[in-house]
């Protein structure tokens, strides 16, 4: 792993680096710290401030273990409450019906159709960090995945509710799956509605499996940690002493008695990277059936053999911004985040953005052309009628935030600097939703002008959306409060002690002990 | 059981080590004396440690091919089943199984089985859930999570002998070398 020649001049970068303190590295914390390097034959450092496993541990531990920040109490008191409006919602919605929304006669499908695909698009960074950048051997990803992996779960959460209550009649939702039921009628496995079933399931079952299957050591280590201040009698009173039995016993369980054996990591690795070789082709098929939904159907507009490539782009997309959405905060507001998650992190994210927004880009201009080029009127019309059809401002909308906005990114000031990126990722959030509300009120055209109906939404249609995200800060504010945030054993495998080796090559694997011996003992 | 009863049998002798590189190599002089019930416990999992301990590949791998052959034929199987066999669908007189329509579903069960297979293959593996543990009554273990290595050498082991491992163990640098009992 060491045998590469970057990792070595990094590593007498960092060595040399030590003897004279910020001599050549630029240091400003605001954007540069150090990690933005132009020379490519140079590897900037992972994490910064000189950080040992012990000092990797006690910060990223002490997010968990700390009483909660100031600000965290408010933003859980509000987002419950937001949540609490939309569960509401949905219950108004259950028991009166589908009406309460703003459905019409050819938009069947409305508000709900486009918040689930919206939250699935943004649930597709989490695997997409985990494991495609995993493969490809990305490790500035170890700072940023559980983070990331989290969000995916929680958008995933989201997005499952709407199908769920867009059926109407939820107490039939049932006969989605393939459950013996006494009529004897089974599901029809040649719709995509069903496809999109079995994707959007398997999707939450694996990013929820390799998300607790990567958090099982630093459980163990939250459980020892707990464990051990047990063991010293550090707490006082009978109500702390009872809160850290509740923690060791927490953690304890859903450690499942982790124990960092070699013989264990050996097992652990190789499932690891087999998740990681299956949730790969699984991040991009899931968006592909979800574009299955419009793109099996016959109706022009939507009947296009672009959609999967382009759902999967806008998804990782979406995806992508939504996590600096949450990260830039994060990073500002828990101290000792900055040194993991460095400027360099940010600026490659936000190169991904630009990249992929340039083919969500490339698929709209695409899809007129074809539209032009295909000879079908019908087609024609309805590209016509999405960009200057009574839906103008949504296109307007999306076309600038999804396309114009990410190409701030070219510049170097636009991309390392928090406050900015943070805008832009808002603007690409609001951009893709509309991208998802552009496809479907395509509906309100049809065929007939006759049925020509133009598609409002209620204020119910509005609020289950705001109580969804409600729903989604909720579960990351919990997040963030009692989990590990950050991969520690990861964060610990990239620190440069964690060479066996040595900062030398890797041939012979002697001779390298007494130079590294002295790095792993501080603390 | 912070205090450790002096009745109990001993299970084990446990000494620290100080970074990767140095029980990388405390790992090759175990492998090499012919130790089997020994392990190394680190907070990482070190690079080519399983070379320095004589590890064979591990068999998730197995596990997971298992899982894909039973997702994939399972899931075609279901679909066969119900839409081409127990409840007939005719659409537009298309054949009822045409394979094409049924490979979204097969494979995202393919990957379900697998991935759910990675898992409990690697747990099954490693003898996990287990909650308790002679090591767990060991307080300098619970460092390990943090920042220490430590090899263990189970009494189980042909080889253990409480002199010669606790000499062996300290010449390959190890320190605090104690013995852990019985739970």
């Amino acid at each position: 792993m060491s045998s590469f020649n970057p990792d070595e001049r990094t590593a007498q970068r960092m060595a040399g680096g030590q003897d004279r303190p910020d001599a050549e590295r630029p240091r400003d914390p605001e954007t540069i710290d150090g990690t933005i390097i132009d020379d490519p034959s140079v590897r900037p450092p992972l994490v910064l401030g000189d950080r040992d496993f012990h000092s990797v541990t006690e910060t990223i531990c002490g997010w968990a273990e700390n009483p909660a920040p100031k600000w965290w109490m408010p933003a859980f008191l509000i987002s419950s409450a937001v949540s609490g409006i939309g569960t509401l919602m949905i219950l108004y919605l259950i028991i009166t019906g589908v009406g309460v929304w703003g459905l019409n006669s050819p938009v069947m499908w409305g508000w709900a159709i486009v918040n689930f695909v919206w939250w699935v698009g943004i649930g597709h960074a989490g695997t997409l960090i985990s494991a495609i950048l995993c493969i490809f051997k990305q490790k500035w990803r170890t700072s940023i995945n559980r983070f990331a992996e989290a969000m995916t779960i929680f958008a995933v959460i989201c997005a499952g509710t709407f199908p769920g209550i867009h059926v109407g009649r939820v107490w039939f939702a049932w006969m989605l799956f393939p459950i013996p039921n006494y009529n004897y009628i089974w599901p029809q496995f040649r719709s995509p509605l069903l496809w999109d079933v079995f994707a959007v399931g398997t999707y939450f079952t694996v990013s929820l499996l390799f998300w607790y299957m990567g958090m099982i050591p630093d459980l163990a280590t939250l459980r020892d940690r707990a464990l051990k201040r047990l063991h010293m009698k550090a707490a006082v009173g009978p109500i702390e002493i009872a809160l850290g039995k509740i923690r060791a016993f927490g953690y304890g369980f859903f450690a499942l008695g982790w124990r960092f054996s070699s013989r264990g990591w050996l097992n652990y690795e190789k499932a690891y990277i087999l998740l990681a070789g299956l949730a790969t082709p699984l991040v991009l098929s899931v968006h592909s059936v979800v574009s299955f939904d419009f793109a099996v159907s016959i109706l022009p507009g939507w009947h296009t053999t672009i959609f999967p490539p382009y759902f999967v782009a806008g998804a990782i997309f979406s995806g992508f911004a939504m996590v600096l959405t949450l990260l830039i905060p994060a990073r500002e507001l828990y101290p000792g985040m900055k040194d993991f998650v460095t400027a360099r992190t940010l600026e490659n994210m936000c190169k991904i953005i630009t990249l992929t927004g340039l083919i969500v880009g490339f698929a709209y201009a695409m899809e007129f052309f074809i539209a032009w080029y295909g000879g079908n009127v019908f087609e024609s019309e309805a590209f016509i009628i999405r960009a200057i059809g009574p839906y103008w401002w949504a296109y307007a909308i999306m076309f600038s935030c999804n396309v114009l906005s990410p190409q701030v990114f070219w510049f170097k000031w636009a991309r390392t600097t928090p406050w900015f990126i943070f805008i832009v990722t808002i603007f690409v959030n609001i951009g893709m939703w509309f991208e998802r509300f552009v496809i479907v009120t395509t509906l309100s055209s049809d065929f007939l002008p006759g049925s020509w109906r133009y598609y409002a939404p209620t204020y119910v249609d509005v609020l289950t959306f705001v109580g969804s995200l409600g729903i989604f800060m909720t579960l990351f504010l919990l997040f963030m409060r009692f989990l590990p945030m950050l991969a520690i054993s990861e964060v610990k495998n990239v620190l440069p002690q964690a060479d066996p080796h040595g900062h030398h090559g890797s041939e012979s694997g002697d001779g390298a002990g007494e130079k590294n011996g002295k790095e792993g003992a501080h603390g | 059981m912070a205090e450790p009863r002096t009745d109990a049998p001993i299970w084990g002798m446990t000494a620290e080590y100080e970074s990767p590189a140095a029980i990388y190599h405390a790992a090759e002089r175990f492998r090499d004396a012919g130790y089997a019930k020994w392990d190394v416990y680190a907070p990482i999992p070190i690079h080519g440690i399983d070379q320095a301990m004589g590890l064979k590949p591990s068999k998730v791998g197995w596990f997971v091919a298992v899982g894909a052959i039973v997702g994939v034929s399972g899931g075609l199987l279901m679909q066969w089943f119900m839409n081409a066999f127990a409840y007939q669908i005719n659409v537009a007189g298309k054949p009822l199984f045409a394979w094409e329509q049924f490979m979204p579903v097969t494979f995202e069960l393919g990957i379900l089985f697998s991935a759910t297979m990675a898992l409990l293959a690697m747990l099954t593996l490693n003898g996990l859930p287990r909650w308790n543990h002679p090591l767990f009554g060991h307080d300098r273990f619970l460092r390990v999570s943090d920042d220490r290595f430590m090899i263990v050498v189970e009494s189980k082991d042909p080889k253990f002998d409480a002199e010669a491992t606790r000499r062996l163990l300290e010449e390959c640098g190890g320190t605090h070398i104690e013995t852990v009992v019985e739970e």
